[in-house]
């Protein structure tokens, strides 16, 4: 799904955020990003995202070489991505059915289409009662668990998270990564970057370490990301 | 995949995703203005004013075009006959020119009479009488039809009656209404001055309300080009933003000008009936409404169009 393939990101400035970083994440995998701030994490999850682009390497996602996509493809490839982000990005100026709506709605669903959708979504993440709550009123948890309504709620095939529990007490990002660990096991590839040690290693999956750019320990399995190549 | 296949079933048709999205945006986008009901009031007031005032003028000098048209005596042609004309064939040439279309009335000033009068006036009167003969022709009066509303139907006319074989000449001072036509055009040239530079005002006071709200709305941006909208899709609610304002400010301007001419309508006619005449103020016709509607729907578009250019590039996820 994912191919990193001597990647380095260069920040104009010099700062050198990546320094030519190899792996694979295979389809269907759930895998975690570590590494203390800023060992680039970030930066590995923009690069996907294209928010970024690689200042050399080869970067292919679900097939495609995101060093070779013109600007103008960028919207159509971040659609089949779900992004969970520490700050949630919602937007307050709207309910959180309307929320959750939004990559819907940029897709083009018919209205009875986004409602039975949006809904599944926030029952998914435990808010069903709460669609016409104002995100403000929401508490930390409960906002994240919209952000990843939101994420999931057009089926991507890839979930990026980053810090997705970087604000939540110990027992709420527990809930948090097993519902990751739920939509992973319907087929969801999903890449998480978190420093929380404890719960990686309570969680079990396959780890991805990162120190000063450099990528220091890979513990997903090569032959499952060459056979998927 | 499975996953797709039912992702691709749930949508609908590009054509019709198209549809959905631009009617949900012009809607949504009229919400969002009404959610701003003092702000946005005043960017429609400012574009209303700045419309309404050339349109006022430009009522103004259509009614004066009218006016000037209106004052009937003055675009009187006189016909003098040949010496040889007599009365008889005089009355039959004025029938005939009667049934001119392009002539309201026609009268005929014997020569006996204009010879009388200028005796009269003109204090020669001995020296005209050892004349013996009457040197005077028969002239007619002809009262052009007045809604021809060009000095040059009136001058076709003129020609016509230059070229019967019964008339010796046919003249109409035409000076002062070349010289009036000559004033109205300079007058409509500087409204389309003054209209032009209006114009340019309502696209940057409609550029820069759209700048502003692209402004507040950055996050909103941010997180829609993070979900995967396109750059079509984040351009649209500001440009129907900007027709929304470019319809309520035209429909606004017109409202004023109408009730200008209200205002007004009573001191015209008061004026009007001092001067015996019927005239009345004409507001815009329907053409008119819809050409300024038109023009002010295109200024907003124009307008949104530049500061979505300008600022929309700017904002990128980071």
């Amino acid at each position: 799904m994912i191919h990193f393939d001597n990647v380095s990101k260069r920040y104009p400035g010099g700062h050198e955020a990546l320094s030519n970083v190899s792996f694979h994440l295979p389809r269907g995998e759930m895998a975690y990003l570590t590494g203390h701030s800023g060992a680039g994490k970030s930066t590995l999850l923009k690069l996907v995202a294209l928010i970024e682009r690689p200042s050399r390497g080869n970067l292919v996602l679900d097939g495609v070489n995101l060093s070779n996509v013109s600007n103008s493809k960028v919207p159509y490839i971040r659609r089949n991505i779900g992004i969970i982000f520490q700050n949630h990005h919602l937007l307050y100026d709207r309910t959180v059915f309307d929320n959750v709506a939004l990559p819907l709605v940029i897709a083009g669903f018919q209205h009875r289409e986004i409602g039975k959708r949006v809904r599944a979504a926030l029952d998914q993440v435990g808010l069903l009662k709460k669609e016409k709550a104002d995100p403000i009123t929401l508490s930390g948890g409960e906002q994240q668990r919209v952000g990843i309504a939101r994420a999931i709620v057009h089926k991507p095939g890839l979930l990026l998270a980053d810090e997705p529990t970087g604000n939540l007490d110990p027992e709420l990002s527990k809930e948090i990564m097993e519902l990751f660990a739920r939509f992973n096991q319907v087929g969801v590839t999903v890449l998480i970057a978190s420093h929380d040690l404890d719960l990686i290693k309570q969680m079990g999956n396959p780890v991805i370490s990162l120190n000063n750019g450099l990528l220091t320990h890979n513990s997903l399995k090569q032959e499952a990301a060459d056979a998927t190549a | 995949m499975p996953r797709h296949d039912a992702n691709q079933l749930a949508k609908s048709s590009p054509v019709q995703a198209w549809l959905i999205n631009h009617l949900r945006t012009l809607i949504s986008s009229l919400g969002t203005m009404t959610r701003q009901p003092a702000s946005s009031l005043m960017t429609i007031a400012v574009i209303a004013i700045a419309l309404a005032l050339p349109s006022g003028l430009f009522v103004m000098l259509n009614n004066a075009s009218h006016v000037s048209i209106g004052w009937d005596n003055s675009a009187q042609i006189s016909v003098f006959l040949k010496p040889d004309i007599s009365e008889k064939q005089a009355n039959k040439l004025m029938q005939k020119l009667n049934l001119y279309e392009d002539i309201e009335s026609v009268s005929l000033i014997h020569k006996d009479d204009a010879l009388k009068e200028f005796m009269k006036i003109s204090g020669f009167g001995d020296a005209l009488e050892s004349l013996g003969d009457n040197p005077l022709p028969h002239v007619l009066t002809i009262q052009p039809r007045v809604d021809s509303t060009r000095p040059d139907k009136v001058r076709y006319l003129l020609k016509q009656l230059n070229q019967l074989k019964q008339v010796e000449l046919a003249q109409l001072d035409l000076q002062w209404v070349k010289r009036l036509f000559a004033m109205l055009e300079i007058a409509q040239k500087g409204i389309w001055v003054i209209a032009s530079l209006l114009g340019i005002a309502v696209l940057l006071v409609v550029g820069n309300t759209i700048r502003l709200d692209i402004q507040n709305r950055r996050s909103e941006i941010e997180v829609t080009k993070l979900i995967g909208g396109t750059n079509a899709f984040i351009r649209r609610p500001f440009l129907y933003t900007g027709l929304w304002y470019g319809i309520s400010g035209g429909l606004l301007a017109w409202l004023l000008t109408a009730i200008s001419m209200a205002l007004l309508d009573d001191s015209v006619a008061h004026l009007a009936s001092l001067y015996n005449s019927g005239f009345q103020l004409r507001g815009l016709s329907l053409n008119e409404t819809l050409g300024l509607i038109g023009f002010s729907c295109l200024l907003g578009l124009g307008g949104s169009w530049i500061a979505v250019g300008r600022h929309l590039s700017e904002i990128e996820p980071s």
